[in-house]
């Protein structure tokens, strides 16, 4: 618990946390600046998770673990999605959106 | 502590010393025999299914965290069969193509993780596991997607798959923290009894099943579906299609019947919109396709729609007729899907005039795949009518007389897109048609099982009774 931050406030920046990464995944042109979109998603709700768990049911540990357990995903998501990503810039040179779109429609 | 209690995760405990024996396998075995994993893997599945009959008990383990009933095995039975079947046509392409650049194994491992992830999934008792389940089900698929590493579009696929549904389980998580926010619980049956419509709990809930729907492919959550299949190798495109989406629809079906039945006059509305643009936007896309794989990703959209219509009556009889129709929806799309990768593999050729005059040369292979649209399409003789037939029974038996009217008009309209096919491979002439070429084993019997399945859940009736039975607790 943090003295005189209300859990409204941080709820609030949570929330557009997620909306910046909502927004930044539709809106960028780069393969990693997509990734790093959606771990802004995942970083807010963990977040949350921590906050709520924290400020409302501060008896049982249930959110802390569940922020946990989505930091360790999130990683293996990340390692993932760079691993595909580097294997398409060796056959492509590029990270760019608009040169993986060869399926459409 | 009694150790026994564990053999509730039998079939979870099996299946991860399968990935572990097949890792021990692909040290042991010298290159040159490379291929004898695919027997090897494909022997240790087919006995962890047959032993998947046998032996039922209920109970929850860790607290709750994990669930199993009789409907919960019966769910991954259904999954064991499909994925058997997705082996078997899958094999010859491993044997030929896979192996040779010497990552077979690497296959059946991610393969088996993805539907272990599934089971995880599916007797999840809090959101937690569901979490883990979920995820452990799509990143193996995200990084199967991507195989064929010197393809540009099998890691175009890859990577449309993962962004996407790293933003669905991202806007999920959003969604499970609202709930946990209201509720204070991630146990689902702490849940139940404190749930209530406030504002914050319909934003998590909307959040939370977009996620899902994701997975699903329903309407505004498609875009990923057409390229992913296209670009994936066929036999992931299969599993994608089948299975990741059967396990959806049945933790979807659990959650929305015992969780958020409070909510049930939200998601009614929700999911009766969704029905409608899903059925559409499936069928106007597939009228259009010219390649095999995309066409089948639409048509499998728009059964997706079909799919949601047994869901909506939020009764017994609805969700009996959902999982019967997925099951039949298992069969068929696997033996198109099979059909499609048997000669993608002879000959390399996925478009749709390729099949012109395919009866002229391949007649068996030709009345297999007519067998399956017609079960897609919902033609009488063959399962995926009666499927279809129950579902529009259910919601009629709601009075959603409208949405059932919408849903036969759609049907009737899949009907034109299904009989294109069917049209190029027995009326169409072609100069040049596909030669004539013989199957090997595996997939000859990955097709005669789908067959036989789509034959025999048309005609045996007690299959469903039983389906019936296993959903009692629903109607409380």
């Amino acid at each position: 618990m943090i003295l005189g931050v209300s859990i409204y406030e941080i709820l609030t920046l949570t929330s557009i946390l997620f909306f910046i990464g909502v927004y930044g995944f539709i809106t960028r042109t780069n393969l990693i600046s997509m990734l790093i979109s959606v771990e802004l998603i995942l970083n807010s709700s963990v977040v949350n998770f921590v906050v709520i768990n924290k400020y409302l049911f501060p008896e049982v540990l249930q959110g802390v673990f569940f922020s946990v357990f989505i930091i360790a995903v999130a990683a293996a998501e990340t390692a993932l999605a760079i691993a595909i990503i580097i294997n398409l810039y060796r056959l492509i040179s590029s990270v760019e959106v608009k040169d993986t779109e060869v399926m459409k429609y | 502590m009694d150790i026994s209690n564990f053999l509730l995760m039998r079939q979870e405990i099996m299946l991860l010393s399968i990935v572990l024996l097949l890792i021990i396998a692909e040290i042991f075995i010298p290159n040159d025999k490379k291929s004898s994993i695919v027997h090897f893997a494909i022997f240790l599945f087919g006995i962890h299914t047959i032993l998947g009959f046998v032996g039922l008990s209920e109970g929850s383990l860790f607290g709750g965290s994990f669930q199993t009933t009789k409907l919960v095995y019966f769910f991954k039975n259904v999954l064991n069969v499909g994925v058997l079947i997705v082996l078997l046509q899958s094999a010859d392409w491993i044997q030929e193509k896979v192996v040779k650049e010497n990552k077979g194994s690497e296959f059946f491992i991610l393969l088996f993780s993805s539907l272990l992830g599934m089971y995880f999934m599916i007797s999840a008792g809090d959101f937690l596991m569901f979490y883990i389940g979920l995820e452990l089900g799509t990143l193996p698929v995200a990084a199967l997607a991507a195989y064929e590493t010197s393809k540009r579009i099998s890691s175009e696929s890859g990577i449309k798959f993962i962004l996407s549904a790293a933003l669905a389980s991202g806007a999920a998580l959003f969604g499970v923290s609202l709930l946990y926010a209201t509720s204070g619980s991630i146990f689902f049956a702490d849940i139940i009894p404190t749930i209530t419509a406030s504002n914050l709990t319909i934003l998590g809930f909307v959040l939370f099943f977009s996620g899902l729907a994701f997975k699903i492919s329903i309407v505004p959550f498609h875009f990923w579906t057409a390229d992913v299949y296209e670009g994936a190798p066929i036999s992931v495109s299969s599993y994608l299609s089948v299975i990741s989406k059967g396990a959806a629809v049945f933790i979807l079906m659990i959650l929305l019947f015992t969780v958020l039945k409070p909510l049930m006059y939200i998601w009614e509305n929700m999911i009766y919109g969704l029905t409608i643009a899903t059925m559409l936007i499936g069928n106007l896309f597939a009228l259009r396709q010219q390649n095999m794989k995309r066409f089948l990703a639409f048509s499998s959209i728009a059964q997706a729609g079909f799919i949601l219509l047994g869901i909506i009556s939020g009764t017994q009889l609805g969700a009996t007729t959902a999982i019967y129709f997925v099951l039949v929806y298992i069969f068929s799309n696997l033996a198109a899907f099979g059909v499609v990768q048997a000669i993608s593999l002879k000959t390399g050729k996925e478009n749709m005039d390729d099949y012109n005059g395919l009866y002229r040369t391949n007649p068996k292979l030709s009345l297999v795949m007519m067998l399956a649209l017609f079960s897609l399409a919902g033609i009488p003789p063959v399962a995926g009518f009666f499927g279809k037939f129950f579902l529009f029974t259910s919601a009629a038996s709601e009075g959603y007389y409208l949405l059932v009217f919408i849903a036969a008009a759609n049907a009737t309209v899949s009907l034109y897109y299904y009989l294109l096919v069917v049209r190029a491979m027995f009326i169409r002439k072609n100069e040049h048609p596909i030669p004539f070429f013989n199957s090997k084993i595996y997939m000859r019997l990955g097709l005669i099982v789908s067959v036989i399945g789509i034959l025999v859940l048309g005609l045996y009736s007690p299959l469903y009774d039983y389906i019936f039975e296993l959903n009692g607790f629903l109607n409380q």
